[in-house]
């Protein structure tokens, strides 16, 4: 079955401070420890299929970079 | 998108599209955003003026698609006092940090409020000066740490941190006074259910709102922003208890 939701996070606008991860009641996402964006830095991704479209990290991310979809029906 | 989904969260619109120059984890950032978000559900972004001060948030203009007026450090709730005065009909903040707040603009705070001025303050309290490099505060907490408390402050030279929101909240003139914080996504909400009643009691021009911040300066207390919340949660929290402090009618 297709998860309830899933996010979108804009590497260029993410500082990797961490926040987003933290506060995922189910935790989907992870920073990309290998990799930086042009800014040189780490970077917030989903990891994992199983979010619940919850907004919890999209409200706490202090630059804004998420965007949070949810499944229609 | 993926078929058979629909946005339910995106960036506001009236936060500019640009890159902050925060530190990662600032939570200057997040009442950024969470204002804007108010501004925009309220329809009331054409109605408003913001006034910004000096420290880490001078350059909340450049964030905000909102008329603003940047103020000589500390000097913000008198230059909202006037911007309120002479247009009466506008949504009227003034966001200013702890050092420019509860420190050099004392004086200001104080007599604005006690006036009852038509003004939302949104205070971000870091306990620190962050932008000049870590100083200590009004703010600070006993025994916390910085450039100018190496050994952590001391009450005995120091005093006890300012209760800024305890304070203002014995004033006729002050409306309502809530303290929130953004340390997790319930408190996050709390705080743009606070931002969007001090939006609304300007509109009812009843009196001075005041939402203090409890924020995080990962820079200055020199941890990561994830430790960041747990100094919130385990230090700030208890000596700044959140909730509402004073509302009208009550
Ligand atoms: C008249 C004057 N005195 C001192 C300063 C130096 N100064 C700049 S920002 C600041 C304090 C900033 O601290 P705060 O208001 O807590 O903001 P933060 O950076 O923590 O958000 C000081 C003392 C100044 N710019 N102008
Ligand atoms: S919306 Fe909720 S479940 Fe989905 S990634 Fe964000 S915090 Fe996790
Ligand atoms: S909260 Fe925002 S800036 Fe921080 S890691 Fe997550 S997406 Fe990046
Ligand atoms: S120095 Fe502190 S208050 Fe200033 S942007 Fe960095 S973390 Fe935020
Ligand atoms: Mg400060």
């Amino acid at each position: 079955m297709a998860a309830k939701g899933y996010v979108e996070i804009s590497v260029e606008c993410c500082k990797g401070c961490g926040l987003c991860v933290v506060s995922c009641p189910v935790k989907c996402l992870e920073i990309k420890k290998t990799d930086t964006n042009s800014f040189g830095l780490h970077y917030s991704f989903q990891a994992e299929d199983k979010c619940i479209a919850c907004k919890n990290c999209a409200i706490v991310c202090p630059d804004a970079c998420i965007t949070v979809y949810k499944k229609t029906v | 998108m993926r078929e058979g989904y629909e946005v339910v969260y995106k960036r506001p619109k009236s936060l500019i599209e640009t890159r902050m120059h925060y530190c990662p984890g600032c939570f200057h950032g997040t009442v950024h955003k969470l204002l804007m978000e108010v501004l925009d559900e309220m329809e009331i972004v054409e109605k408003t003026i913001g006034v910004c001060p000096v420290g880490c948030s001078v350059f909340a203009y450049d964030y905000m698609n909102v008329d603003m007026q940047e103020a000589a450090h500390g000097r913000a709730a008198a230059v909202a006092t006037a911007i309120s005065r002479l247009h009466p009909d506008k949504y009227v903040f003034s966001y200013q940090g702890d050092g420019d707040l509860a420190a050099i603009g004392t004086a200001e705070t104080i007599h604005a409020c006690n006036r009852g001025e038509n003004i939302v303050f949104i205070f971000i309290n870091n306990g620190i000066y962050g932008m000049t490099g870590g100083q200590m505060a009004p703010t600070t907490l006993k025994g916390q740490i910085t450039t100018t408390s190496p050994h952590g402050r001391d009450p005995i030279n120091a005093g006890m941190p300012l209760k800024m929101s305890e304070i203002v909240s014995g004033f006729d003139g002050v409306a309502y006074v809530e303290r929130v914080s953004c340390n997790t996504a319930g408190n996050a909400r709390k705080t743009k259910k606070a931002l969007e009643k001090a939006m609304k009691i300007s509109e009812q021009k009843i009196g001075t709102s005041f939402i203090e911040v409890i924020s995080n300066c990962p820079s200055g207390w020199k941890c990561t922003p994830v430790q960041s919340l747990d100094w919130i949660k385990d230090e700030q929290i208890p000596y700044f208890p959140l909730g509402v402090i004073k509302e009208p009618g009550k």
